[in-house]
């Protein structure tokens, strides 16, 4: 992305990082990244609970910060592999929110063909590979997907995104392991939200921080806070200079929370409702992030309502698109499973 | 030496196509356990690391699971991966990778990618390897959509099924059997494809079908021969693919022949076998029979050391001639 000019960054010198790094008018379109996530999902939450869209999802509602601060420094081509709870992902690296509601209404303009719905939504178009609905399945992928990097010469970043549950899986150590050996360029962006499923990483897992997993496979483990845009975009964009300069991968541990249960089936019997109402009050990722933008004159109140205004109507549209769109005949049942030959 | 009885082993067959393989397009790389200067635990990627270097020619760790990902991986960005198990036994951990991603990534992403994928899997028992080394256990990928699965039989084969994986756009899983390596035959020069989802007919005959895959195919050749001095006439179908599965040539046989005998390796319930059976019953094959269908397959347990114990594991020549006399004879 291009940078800030220097005049301006001259007067943002003691600003964190993105203030520094990025324009005015890229850091407004965070904010409305960030409000379309929270309202897409708000919106799919609505949609499955009136009965339009079946199965389950996993919401990522107080992640969104660390989506998008990861995605960031990517550029279009680049690759991220992403998990169940993967809608952020799929927006940050710039999916249309009209035809992922088509995909979780199951219809033929979707992402997927309505093949895949919530848990495998991709848009291989804009390099994401695919949200998995095995723990830990994308990150052997992405590492794969770094090694046709490096072989093509493509200069492109493979960004893995995983949660807490998937530090304990064998692929994610077998991963790490050859991403180091063979000094791959890959990100793996865990994002801890305290919780695989129901147990706490404190209850599953043998280290404090994840990213002290990093140390067995030699490469840098950086722990940030992953409700903060400005402190995650800043590691990842330093892991994306490693990558690209073929240093090899980074461990990315980014401590967030997410606001709703696990699934739909969540009863929400493993933490207290103060530790949840903490989090939404006091460090939700929009907010902070937004209030910093206020506070540093990025964006005044005008400028805030016109992104929720924006935001709900392109919501409201994409609804309204997956509503009017066609669902696949049953005669096409058997299309994709092989590459239809010519 | 003559080009036409040019002979390799199934081993070097295998080796001639990936080479060829490499050369044709510079996508195509091999990885797996021990396949550079080791040369692969059954000397199929021999020398190739020398000739192709160690960028082509990929030590994994021991990581079964990871590296079949990788795999997956580079196959959906661009690149044409074949991968070595090095022995068949070890998809078990590689299973999720090839199960749940690779065979169903294309399908569930609508379409939008492709998986060109190739898995070649040391197969089956006679070694002395024990439980763990030596199963046969492609009825199990076979029951998954989105994968083909091949079985060759023959050097022949083995080189022109693998040139045709590699040009398949969706993931290909090979078996071959360990005691196939040595086996030598007739295999041309260049670049050829057999191709995935047609079976062959080894031999004519008209008193009986068996319809056999891999090493059991030489047997059941083996078998016929012995059997012609009774004046009993065998056609032997290698099935050579097991997904897709061959339906019209096992068909026709039958209805040519009106008796079936299935010959396969892997444990006989719920295998390939019951798979050939129903879908003769299933067909206008149905009416011909003349006997009921009999399967040959391996014992309900697993693969003993001791090497009679093993060797009366799996079905045999001797069992085959036996079982395809008394469906002849009318005895079954």
């Amino acid at each position: 992305m291009a940078g800030a000019s220097k005049a301006v960054v001259d007067s943002r010198a003691n600003l964190p990082f993105v203030y520094r790094q990025y324009s005015p008018e890229q850091l407004r379109q965070v904010l409305h990244k960030m409000y379309l996530i929270r309202r897409f999902e708000e919106g799919a939450e609505e949609c499955y609970m009136r009965g339009l869209i079946h199965g389950t999802m996993h919401l990522s509602i107080g992640q969104e910060a660390s989506a998008m601060g990861i995605c960031m420094p990517l550029a279009e081509d680049d690759q991220i592999t992403s998990t169940h709870r993967g809608h952020g992902h799929c927006i940050a690296k710039g999916a249309e929110v009209s035809r992922m509601f088509a995909e979780f209404f199951g219809k033929t303009t979707g992402y997927c063909k309505g093949r895949g719905g919530s848990m495998h939504i991709a848009d291989v178009a804009k390099g994401n590979l695919g949200a998995n609905g095995i723990v830990a399945g994308g990150i052997p992928i992405a590492v794969g997907a770094a090694l046709s990097s490096k072989m093509m010469k493509t200069g492109k970043v493979v960004v893995s995104f995983f949660g807490d549950g998937a530090n304990n899986e064998g692929a994610f150590h077998e991963a790490l392991n050859m991403a180091a050996i063979w000094k791959l360029p890959v990100i793996f962006v865990c994002e801890n939200n305290g919780y695989g499923m129901s147990t706490s990483t404190a209850r599953s897992t043998a280290v404090k921080n994840i990213a002290e997993r990093a140390a067995a496979y030699s490469m840098p483990g950086v722990i940030v806070n992953g409700n903060i845009f400005s402190e995650v975009a800043e590691a990842s964009f330093k892991a994306v200079e490693r990558a690209r300069a073929g240093e090899g991968p980074t461990l990315i541990e980014s401590k967030t929370y997410r606001h709703r249960g696990h699934s739909k089936s969540d009863r929400n019997r493993y933490r207290t409702k103060e530790e949840i109402e903490d989090w939404m009050a006091n460090r939700d990722p929009i907010t902070l992030f937004e209030n910093e933008l206020r506070d540093f004159g990025f964006i005044d109140e005008q400028g805030i309502e016109a992104i929720r205004d924006a935001v709900a109507k392109e919501i409201a549209d994409g609804i309204e698109f997956a509503k009017a769109s066609p669902a696949p005949e049953i005669a096409t049942l058997e299309n994709y499973v092989y590459t239809e030959h010519a | 030496m003559d080009a036409a009885v040019r002979e390799l082993s199934y081993a070097q067959a295998i080796q001639e196509a990936m080479a060829i393989a490499m050369d044709m397009d510079e996508r195509v790389f091999l990885m797996g356990e021990d396949i550079g200067v080791y040369g692969g635990a059954f000397q199929v990627t021999g020398d190739l690391v020398e000739r192709y270097g160690t960028d082509r020619v990929i030590d994994t760790p021991i990581s079964e699971l990871g590296g079949a990902g990788v795999a997956v991986g580079a196959a959906v960005t661009g690149m044409r991966p074949i991968f070595e198990f090095q022995f068949s036994d070890f998809a078990t951990l590689g299973m999720e990778q090839i199960v749940n991603q690779a065979a169903k990534m294309r399908f569930m992403l609508g379409g939008e990618v492709s998986v060109p994928l190739v898995m070649r899997f040391p197969a089956g028992s006679g070694t002395g390897a024990a439980a763990q080394h030596s199963q046969s256990l492609e009825a199990w990928l076979g029951h998954v959509p989105g994968l083909k699965v091949i079985q060759p039989a023959t050097p022949h084969d083995a080189k022109g099924m693998l040139l045709a994986a590699v040009a398949d756009p969706d993931p290909v899983m090979i078996f071959e059997h360990k005691l196939l390596y040595k086996m030598k035959g007739h295999v041309p020069e260049g670049h050829y494809t057999v191709p995935i989802g047609k079976a062959e007919i080894r031999r004519q005959g008209r008193d009986l079908t068996i319809v056999a895959t891999s090493i059991m195919v030489q047997k059941a050749l083996d078998a016929a021969a012995t059997l012609e001095g009774e004046g009993i006439d065998i056609e032997v179908v290698d099935l050579r693919t097991i997904r897709p599965i061959d339906r019209q040539t096992v068909i026709d046989s039958v209805k040519k022949t009106s008796r079936l005998l299935c010959v396969y390796e892997a444990v006989k319930t719920l295998g390939i076998g019951a798979e050939v059976s129903a879908l003769v019953a299933e067909s206008e094959a149905f009416d011909y029979l003349d006997a009921p269908i009999v399967r040959l397959g391996g014992a309900e347990t697993p693969i003993p050391y001791n090497p009679d114990l093993e060797k009366a594991t799996v079905p045999q020549v001797p069992d085959i001639i036996a079982a395809a006399r008394d469906l002849v004879k009318g005895v079954r």
